[in-house]
Order: structure tokens, then C-alpha cells, then sequence
């Protein structure tokens, strides 16, 4: 309790572990997403192209054929960039203060009645990881009984993108409050994704803290931009400085290759910077 | 050439200043009616509670004053105008002759009913307000955004805005937006006056743009602020 304590002062950084060669590709945690989320769809979702999504399982293929042909599933959800001192890309375009980095807990948050559809961030998020609502959501009737009242829905003309289910937080900080503490348990805050997730193949936590496993699975190095420590973990396009907080662990080498872009013979566990 | 020069000599001659001075007078006098008394009476739609209810009545019959009906739940979560449930406790059958208790009774209680409460201090769906973190953590008085409601024996008249649904309480009575008392309004503004004068560490900028806005330099953190952009705690804290 001692050492909590004395942890407690320091900031959070809430981040997140996925582990691929977990990852089955079931989309369960683009599911629970959406709906945790009130996340609209169209009337017709077969055209992706403008499909809100903001976890996203991509499918990966290492080009092989058979017998070394390989997939590798991979969710992406917003990856909360640090940069460097909370110079994530997103954050240093917007206009309009709509989206933040908050140096407490380490989420990019995203203020839609703030945000005037501009676009900047989307274009600077590298990951792809924003969306532009180019209609006001519309949900089948008796549909909207079902959407939760800790999320707002967003309405034509803004951008929107994962939270980390920062409600999620708000509420469990409520709880805590209520029994006269600041500070959380593990448990008490993950996302809805991690939750769902069948094989356990998410992890959610406070990348600062020692005593969470996501801070254990990947030994963050905060001294060099947040860099994993575990050889097996990567982050996507690690090399653009964007320091983001989703890690991804993969055994398989072509995997984590394929995480940046690298010439053809050179390699990837010597750091650039 | 001439001629048309005395036309105009004999029009500004003509005194017609004075009729167009008074026009704009009283142009000017029925544009202030019309924008500080007839729009807001427009603006605003009367409804009434579908039960008058006594405060007075029910803390002089509780034991836990304010909190025997509005109460914490173990989550943590407010909860606000209390359910059915709350009242059936005391009021499972009619206990005396009051018009207003008789029509509870019958039309809720007995058909098992919620009653449509009009909740004067809702607030928009993108806020997160939480009851929590303000009576708990910063131990404050329900009344300092409540009013002393426990003391009102009637419910007044509950006037909703007719282009944007809000609770008028939350622009304020006064339609010029003046307050004299921390309840009178329950704005974004209302909320800022208490965070930036308070020691607390939160702090919230207020639209329009403040005139110190600017880009703001990077490279270092400045003191015990949580947020990048407006050096401020993030609008993710009151936001949703």
C-alpha cells in the first residue's frame, strides 16, 4: 500500500497491450466498441470507405505462398500519441482546441460540440484512426433506447475517435470518490474492447505503473520516447516519433516488420533514434 | 440644374427630420420590447409538474433530510428525482387528504407508473456532470446550484426552451444573463466562475476564445497543468 502511495503522485499514462498471436480476428471488440460507443452505421455498411469504426481489426498477410503463407489479425484503436511531452499530431493541428493530450491520464480526448469538422487531425493521424461524420447518425426506430447516456452521440460534420472509454474512467473515478479515495484499482477502469475480447488478447492499464501487467508485458521505456522493452513488442510506425500507447506484442518477425516501413534487407531491432 | 437644387433646398426645409427621428424612436422602443419581453415569453414554454410537490412537508418527515431521497448509489452514481420505488416506500396507500398525494397514489402508484418529472437542472448530452467528484470530493452545499429547494412548498412552473428543449434554469431567469445569486444560472460559464476562482487544480476556458489563446510552445509542461492545448485542466473532464 506503501509503495502505491508513493506511486500515486506521478501521472497516469493509460495505455494498451495487444497481443496478436492471440488475436483470432473475430471483430468481437469492434462490436462491443460500437456499441459502448454509440457509434452510428449507415444504411448501407458494405461501402467501407466512409464506415466509422474506431477499432478497426486489419488483416495482415505476409505475401507467402503456401507452404509459408501467414495472416496475422490486428485491431487498431486510437493510439492516444504521446509524442514528445503531448505533441501528438492530431493535437498540434486542431484549430479549434476540439481535441487535447491530458498529461494525467495520457488519453487525446475529442470535444465534438468543440470540433468544426475541419478534418486537420484526420489528415495528421497517421493511423487512420479518426472519422468524419458526413451524415447525422440515424438509428432505427426503438433503436436509440438501446444507446448508452454516458456517451453523446455525435452529429453531422465532426470528427470523432476512440476515447479509451473515457466515461468509463469518469464513472469509476465517481465510485472512488464516493468512497473517498483518488486513485484507481486496475480493474476498475478498462475498455470496452479489452472486456470483450474472447481471447483475451487485449490488456489495459497505466503504462506508468509497475504493478500493471501492461506496463510488465512491454517494459516501456519513457526515457526514449516510450520505446517497448520486451523484443517482442512493437508499436505502429514506431520510427515517426508519434510515441503512441498501444503496443502489440507478436512472436513472428514478419509481423512486427510489418508494424513500419523498412528496406528490404534492413533491420528492425536497431534504433534509429 | 437649378431647379433640381432648390428641391433639395426645399426638402431639408421641410422639417421631415423630426418624423424620421420619432420613427426611429419608437422603431428602437418596440425592438426592445419585442427582444427583452415578448421573444423570451415566445421563447420559453410553461409546463407544469405533474405533481406539486412539497419539500417542506417531506423533510419535516424524513430522517436523513436531503438524502433520504436523493441519494448516492454504490456505484457511485447520483440518483437524482427519485423512482417510484423511493416513493412507495411511504406512500404504498393514500395517508391523508391532500388532492396532490390522493392523484399520486391513484395515477402512478396504483399503476405502478414513473412519474414524468421535469427535471429544471438537466443539462445537455455532451456534459458530464458528476454529483461525486462536487459533493464528495469538494464537499460542496447542494444549494450553492440547487437553491434552497428543501424549503419551497410548491413546484413552480417548469419552462422549457422551445428551440433547444434546455431547462430555463440553465440560461437563468434573466434573460440579459445577470445573476445575483451562484444558482441563478447553470451555464458553461456558471461552471468556469467556480473552477477558476476555487484552489482547485481544474480550470476551464470559456467561449468565446479567451484573448491569451494562442499556440502555445511544447516542450515543457507548465506546473501542475494537465492539458497541452489550453495549458488548463482537458474539457474531457466536464465534456462527453
Amino acid at each position: 500500500m506503501k509503495e502505491e502511495g508513493k506511486h500515486n503522485k506521478k501521472a497516469k499514462k493509460y495505455g494498451m497491450v495487444i497481443n496478436l498471436d492471440n488475436c483470432t480476428g473475430c471483430g468481437a471488440c469492434m462490436v462491443a466498441c460500437m456499441a459502448e460507443n454509440n457509434v452510428p452505421f449507415k444504411e448501407d455498411e458494405s461501402d467501407k470507405l466512409d464506415s466509422i469504426t474506431w477499432m478497426r481489426v486489419y488483416k495482415l498477410a505476409n505475401g507467402e505462398s503456401y507452404p509459408d503463407a501467414d495472416i496475422c489479425y490486428l485491431p487498431r484503436p486510437c493510439m492516444h500519441c504521446e509524442g514528445y511531452h503531448g505533441h501528438s499530431p492530431c493535437v498540434s493541428v486542431c484549430p479549434a482546441v476540439a481535441t487535447d493530450y491530458n498529461h494525467d491520464t495520457g488519453i487525446v480526448s475529442q470535444i465534438y460540440t468543440r470540433c468544426f469538422g475541419c478534418r486537420y487531425c484526420m489528415g495528421a493521424c497517421p493511423y487512420h484512426a479518426r472519422y468524419f461524420n458526413w451524415w447525422d447518425p440515424v438509428w432505427p426506430e426503438g433503436m436509440t433506447k438501446y444507446l448508452s447516456p454516458n456517451v453523446s452521440a455525435r452529429m453531422r460534420g465532426i470528427v470523432e475517435k476512440c476515447s479509451f472509454c473515457f466515461h468509463r474512467h469518469q464513472l469509476a473515478m465517481d465510485k472512488a470518490f464516493l468512497e473517498g479515495r483518488t486513485e484507481l484499482e486496475e480493474n476498475e477502469y478498462q475498455t470496452s474492447c479489452t472486456q470483450a475480447c474472447p481471447a483475451g488478447a487485449i490488456t489495459f492499464g497505466d503504462l506508468n505503473n509497475p504493478h500493471h501487467k501492461v506496463n510488465q508485458m512491454v517494459k516501456p521505456d519513457n526515457k526514449h520516447g516510450g520505446r517497448p522493452g520486451d523484443p517482442n513488442a512493437f508499436r505502429l510506425l514506431e520510427r515517426l516519433g508519434t510515441n503512441p500507447k498501444v503496443y502489440y506484442i507478436s512472436s513472428k518477425e514478419w509481423v512486427r516488420r510489418a508494424g513500419d516501413n523498412y528496406l528490404a534487407n534492413e533491420d528492425r531491432t536497431v534504433q534509429q533514434h | 440644374m437649378s431647379t433640381q437644387d432648390d428641391k433639395a433646398k426645399e426638402v431639408s426645409a421641410d422639417g421631415a427630420a423630426g418624423p424620421i427621428i420619432l420613427f426611429f424612436i419608437l422603431g428602437l422602443a418596440a425592438s426592445l420590447v419585442l427582444g427583452w419581453v415578448i421573444f423570451p415569453k415566445l421563447l420559453y414554454s410553461q409546463k407544469k409538474q405533474p405533481i406539486d410537490f412539497n419539500h417542506v412537508l417531506h423533510v419535516e418527515a424524513v430522517d436523513e433530510g436531503c438524502e433520504s431521497c436523493h441519494f448516492f448509489r454504490e456505484d457511485g452514481s447520483f440518483s437524482g428525482v427519485p423512482k417510484l420505488a423511493q416513493c412507495v416506500e411511504c406512500h404504498g396507500d393514500v395517508q391523508g387528504e391532500n388532492p396532490n398525494e390522493i392523484k399520486f397514489v391513484n395515477d402512478y402508484v396504483a399503476n405502478g407508473r414513473e412519474v414524468p418529472w421535469l427535471v429544471y437542472a438537466r443539462q445537455p448530452d455532451c456534459v458530464f456532470f458528476s454529483h461525486a467528484a462536487h459533493v464528495k470530493k469538494a464537499e460542496m452545499e447542494c444549494s450553492t446550484c440547487h437553491e434552497h429547494i428543501g424549503e419551497s412548498e410548491h413546484s413552480r412552473v417548469y419552462e422549457e426552451n422551445r428551440i433547444t428543449g434546455y431547462s430555463r434554469d440553465i440560461w437563468g431567469k434573466n434573460i440579459s444573463g445577470l445573476k445575483s445569486n451562484t444558482w441563478d444560472r447553470m451555464k458553461m460559464d456558471d461552471c468556469a466562475e467556480c473552477h477558476a476562482t476555487k484552489e482547485i487544480k481544474t480550470d476551464v476556458e470559456t467561449l468565446p476564445w479567451p484573448l491569451n489563446w494562442a499556440p502555445l510552445p511544447y516542450e515543457k509542461q507548465t506546473g501542475n497543468q494537465a492539458s497541452i492545448k489550453t495549458v488548463k485542466e482537458a474539457c474531457f473532464v466536464c465534456h462527453k
